[in-house]
């Protein structure tokens, strides 16, 4: 098989068999990319992981194109990318179309009243995660305490904290 | 069918989501509402939440599938396809770019020193989100009860976030659905 459709195929599998994205990913990552085809070596993958964290965008994503870019060059990177996304196009869009149809369901309203609460614990969940593992010295303590009090009192754009915290790390790390 | 704004509107708008979004996941929440719902209007809050729980339950990052949900929201079929071409098209160019260098951005300290400032402010903004999208949807204390327990589930008794959900969802609905028949019944 050509390598270009063997990278279609194996990260179509990683999108299609993750729930949840983002680290959840890693694993079926690691299994189909480097066990099963050996593109990447472990340390190879554990920087692609460093660089796709610092680099925007979902992580997943960020994996498919760089996995792609050094197995097959641009075309590579574009067909992997292609195929991590592609199960989500077909597979959401389909749901989206449902759910406008099912709309006049009743118990689907209920339904949703019930998921929005549990989906803001899940945010503050993933925040608290993040902050658990981000802040490691007063210098990023302060960093997320100002952040946060921009944003609640002060209705600062999230974009422009995102520059700004990334011009005080440059200045304090 | 007469749409909220222009594709490519829409795309830019997207495109700017991808671009700003580190660590993919929630950490894209805060950005995406910023946009979607305070700036433009194009969802409610409400519609927010019910996208992020679709797209936790769908395959694929949860980023990516919550901006075709959102995209689908605003403009259809041709709305989800300018909505994911906009958020997976940043990365795909930042990383293209790079890929040449990468061996040697291993060792960019400024890169990864601006980086370290970056997390915890995302760490904030995410927390920032919870915060806005509680201060509106927890006003009752079902919801309040809700929402303790479904933290609980996921950050004590680490079950899966999708689970989570869905028992949310189906508890809701059938607690709603035996206390519309008892009233019937109590008012007959």
């Amino acid at each position: 098989m050509p390598v270009l459709v063997q990278l279609f195929l194996s990260f179509f599998k990683v999108g299609l068999f993750t729930f949840g994205g983002g680290y959840a990913m890693i694993p079926l990552i690691e299994r189909e990319i480097i066990q099963a085809r050996g593109w990447l070596t472990l340390e190879q993958f554990i920087d692609v992981i460093a660089i796709a964290e610092m680099t925007p965008g979902p992580v997943a994503v960020n994996s498919a194109t760089l996995v792609g870019f050094r197995t097959g060059g641009f075309w590579g990177s574009v067909v992997a990318t292609a195929g991590v996304v592609a199960p989500s196009a077909i597979v959401v869009t389909a749901l989206a179309a449902a759910m406008r149809r099912m709309k006049s369901v009743p118990w689907m309203d209920s339904f949703f009243r019930g998921v929005r609460p549990a989906v803001v614990s899940l945010i503050a969940y993933a925040g608290l995660s993040v902050a658990r593992s981000a802040v490691a010295s007063p210098e990023s303590l302060a960093i997320l305490v100002i952040t946060l009090a921009l944003l609640v009192k002060c209705k600062v754009h999230p974009i422009l904290l995102v520059v700004l915290s990334a011009i005080a790390g440059a200045l304090l790390f | 069918m007469s749409y909220k704004c222009s594709l490519g509107r829409m795309f830019g708008v997207f495109f700017k989501v991808g671009l700003f979004t580190f660590g993919g996941g929630y950490a894209m929440v805060p950005i995406i509402r910023g946009e979607m719902v305070d700036r433009h209007h194009w969802v409610t809050d409400d519609e927010f939440l019910d996208a992020l729980a679709l797209a936790q339950g769908s395959p694929g990052p949860v980023a990516v599938n919550t901006s075709i949900l959102i995209g689908h929201k605003i403009a259809g079929y041709a709305g989800s396809a300018a909505a994911l071409a906009g958020t997976v098209l940043p990365s795909f160019l930042v990383i293209l770019a790079i890929a040449g260098v990468f061996d040697k951005m291993r060792e960019a300290r400024l890169a990864e020193a601006a980086f370290a400032g970056v997390r915890p402010a995302v760490a904030a903004l995410v927390l920032g989100a919870a915060w806005s999208l509680g201060s509106g949807c927890l006003r009752t204390s079902r919801n309040a009860v809700v929402a303790v327990s479904a933290f609980a589930a996921v950050a004590f008794l680490k079950i899966h976030p999708a689970v989570v959900l869905l028992l949310a969802g189906l508890g809701t609905a059938a607690w709603e659905g035996l206390s519309s028949r008892r009233a019937k019944r109590g008012g007959s």
